[in-house]
């Protein structure tokens, strides 16, 4: 059984005449171990899927199942990194508290939890700003304290909603890397949402391309580019420009079936 | 929609039934029936409507002058650094001096009519106006007076242009401010003096034993301070609607 | 002028102005004797004599312990029932006028309710101060509730932090900032009313002592009494001022960063 199935999820806004359809039908699933990749067009219902599959919003067709079972709201063994990260993370606690705010509510003695949180942080490579605040943090830093808390809390699968598209592009690089060890040293299941078609190359096991509003799912590709990946190397594979120009065409492709613009009289 | 309404009329209800029931003694709350039939029959009676002029009155005199006074002196104050560096210490420490101390003061010197309601309105609304200027002015962004000096504005045509229009939210907020601590002064000054107006009215009623009269003249007297409170709250939004990018309260 | 000379000179401004000026209020009021205003000597005299401390007890104490408890009273029921209207909109929009129509009632048309109701003791005092405390608090609870960005709730949902540890934890020092702007006017509404209830029905406190000293013509002794209300009026802004720093460091340093 697959660890996080989608299936025929729709999302429509408002009612009657006035209603926007933001998803249309949306099926794919994830299996344990797996980093994948959902990209799409601006404005495609991204956030909107995601928060779909977090159980922050309510779908109007389909549904989502977590092994098995169907997400009503926010699951317990689900972690979502934010794109704003400095609205997500609380500005009166420290880095410390921030990670630990969430283990709170699962009853761990003091020492296990500490100890969470100290492996979350240092895998982050935050340890030396454990007791800053986040306002002290660069924004690339501050990203990774959001990263840190989601591993803390030991999820089955981590939801990523563009998290480094609100950080400059070197910072990026590191922050793709750092994402990537984390999988290996937690042996996580990743869905990581992005527009950046580069990026959802580098990182992914398998890419689901979108088409635009009302989204649906144009092709899923499987990525063999080999392990470990390097910002430099894996970049200069044949097969990375490939399926990077694959998903490019793919995104830019006009709606199947939309009609062709009339030409001036 | 019909919540507020709802909400309202169940308050009102239990009022009544509160008293009528003898939970609370009915010489101390009348019944809500009592006291809202009382105030209708208030708004038929000329006296009442005097009183209600007589508290305007030292309001809107007492405002009036710290207007006068409160924005012209803002405006000279806000926009010279020596100045302001100079008087900041004297304001920040006459600013918190509760007017109500000066009271006593006021009746020693204007006795107990409408001149000490106003000399105590005057001073009271006059802080919050003269701050507030003050703050708009210093707000107001660098880069436009730059470019106006670059433009070769002079400093008088500067302040009229640029300074003033962009002080101007922070300055209708004043004025909102200072309109209720005005009533407030106004109100005061007609209890604790005997000033005529409304004050003084809630007063007699009480010390006559006319329940009735007093709560009907306490509910009439808020529903005049929630009339200036909207008419100077829509006053301010609508000047800062012309002004989406500032607001500002100084606190 | 180069920076350095300027800023020496503007602090001397800043500290010698005010000193002038109480030099010529000082001098003018000793050469020039009204009854109104007397020598400043004679009031600083006064002062020490009547505040250190020999009427501390008698007035001041019994004024200062009647506007904190009122003041105390009025933030534990604003935050509370803040936090009650702030989460559910229809309670808020129900209330709404009702609130509206109850804070615009100038506090001093109160006090004669409040002394038919509870009398003429402490009791009414602390009443009234907590009543017209209880308004800026309550609104500005109700707005900072309100505005909590949409990303920390869902950052809370998505990380089950519900219930006492979310208020604790999130809601209240979310909302923090806009509550300690409340509780920063109510403070100077509390000193106001503290004054105005004793000058209408007491048998202590600062407010009775400056009436009774006018109303016997002790002028001195007024102006004594004038000039304590004023200190602690600063006082009382100061140190808030003072603990509103400590309390949201967090906050002036995220926002500094943000606007940086």
């Amino acid at each position: 059984m697959a660890l996080l199935e989608i299936n025929g999820l729709g999302k429509t806004y408002g009612e009657g005449d006035g209603a926007t359809r933001a998803i249309g039908d949306v099926s794919f699933s994830l299996d344990e171990r797996e980093f994948v990749c959902v990209v799409g067009p601006s404005g495609c219902g991204k956030t909107t899927l995601l928060k779909c599959m977090s159980g922050l919003l309510e779908p109007t067709d389909g549904q989502v199942l977590l092994r098995g079972e169907r997400v009503a709201g926010p699951p317990e063994s689900m972690a979502l990194v934010f794109q704003e990260y400095s609205r997500s993370l609380l500005p009166w606690m420290s880095v410390r508290g921030n990670v630990v705010m969430p283990l709170r509510h699962k009853k761990l003695d003091k020492a296990e939890a500490t100890r969470l949180v100290e492996e979350a942080v240092d895998a982050v490579g935050l340890t030396e700003f454990i007791d800053r605040y986040p306002w002290q943090l660069s924004g690339g830093m501050q990203q990774r304290v959001a990263i840190a808390r989601a591993l803390a809390y030991q999820p089955e699968i981590l939801l990523m909603d563009e998290p480094f598209a609100s950080v400059d592009a070197q910072t990026r690089g590191d922050l793709e890397d750092l994402i990537l060890q984390v999988r290996d040293r937690y042996d996580m299941t990743i869905l990581f949402v992005t527009h950046d078609i580069d990026e959802s190359v580098y990182l992914s096991d398998r890419i689901v391309v979108l088409s635009p509003s009302p989204t649906e799912v144009r092709e899923i590709l499987d990525v063999s580019l080999p392990h470990p990946r390097d910002q430099v190397e894996t970049k200069e594979l044949q097969d990375f420009a490939r399926l990077r120009a694959h998903v490019y065409r793919l995104i830019k492709r006009r709606q199947e079936g939309a009609e062709e613009p009339v030409p001036a009289a | 929609m019909l919540a507020p309404f709802a909400a309202v009329v169940l308050l009102l209800a239990l009022w009544e039934l509160v008293v009528r029931s003898g939970l609370v003694s009915e010489t101390s709350i009348p019944p809500a029936t009592g006291a809202l039939g009382e105030l209708f029959s208030l708004f038929g009676d000329s006296a009442f409507w005097a009183a209600v002029g007589q508290t305007l009155e030292g309001w809107a005199i007492g405002l009036g002058i710290a207007i006068a006074l409160g924005i012209p002196l803002g405006l000279l104050i806000g926009s010279s650094r020596w100045a302001y560096r100079a008087l900041r210490a004297p304001i920040e420490f006459l600013r918190p001096i509760p007017s109500v101390a000066l009271i006593p003061l006021a009746v020693l010197i204007y006795g107990q009519g409408l001149e000490s309601k106003v000399f105590l309105v005057a001073f009271a609304s006059f802080w919050p106006l003269l701050i507030q200027t003050i703050y708009g002015v210093q707000d107001v962004d660098p880069v436009a007076t730059d470019t106006a000096r670059s433009f070769g504005l002079g400093r008088r045509e500067r302040m009229w242009r640029i300074t003033v229009p962009s002080a101007v939210p922070y300055i209708a907020t004043g004025i909102r401010i200072s309109s209720a601590v005005a009533l407030i002064l106004a109100v005061t000054a007609e209890l604790v003096i005997g000033a005529a107006g409304l004050g003084r009215e809630i007063n007699v009623a009480r010390s006559g034993g006319d329940l009735n009269s007093m709560y009907a003249l306490i509910v009439a007297t808020g529903l005049v301070g929630w009339a200036l409170n909207l008419a100077t709250t829509a006053g301010e939004r609508r000047v800062l609607h012309w002004h989406p990018s500032q607001r500002g309260v100084a606190t | 002028m180069k920076p350095r000379t300027r800023r020496i000179a503007e602090l001397a401004v800043e500290i010698a102005v005010p000193l002038m000026i109480l030099a010529a209020i000082f001098a003018w009021t000793a050469s020039t004797p009204t009854f109104y205003f007397p020598p400043l000597s004679d009031v600083f005299e006064r002062f020490g004599n009547t505040w250190l401390f020999e009427r501390f007890g008698s007035d001041a104490w019994p004024s200062l312990r009647r506007m904190f408890l009122g003041y105390a009273i009025a933030v534990v029921v604003a935050v509370a029932a803040g936090v009650a209207l702030g989460s559910s909109p229809t309670l808020r929009r129900a209330t709404a006028p009702i609130v509206e129509f109850l804070r615009s009632i100038p506090p001093p048309a109160l006090i004669p309710f409040a002394i038919v109701v509870i009398g003429i003791g402490d009791d009414m005092k602390v009443f009234i101060i907590a009543f017209v405390c209880l308004w800026p608090v309550l609104l500005n609870t109700i707005d900072g509730i309100n505005g909590i960005d949409p990303t920390l709730k869902d950052t809370a949902r998505v990380y089950g932090i519900s219930g006492r540890d979310k208020l604790l934890r999130v809601t209240l020092p979310a909302a923090s900032p806009q509550i300690f702007a409340g509780m920063r006017l109510s403070l100077s509404l509390a000193l106001i009313l503290m004054v105005i209830s004793e000058m209408v029905a007491s048998t202590n406190g600062i407010g009775f002592f400056v009436l009774q000293s006018q109303r016997s013509f002790a002028i001195p002794e007024m102006w004594s009494g004038i000039l304590l209300l004023g200190i602690l009026g600063y006082l009382f802004n100061l140190a808030f001022l003072i603990i509103e720093r400590r309390v949201l460091a967090w906050h002036r340093g995220a926002r500094a960063s943000t606007l940086g």
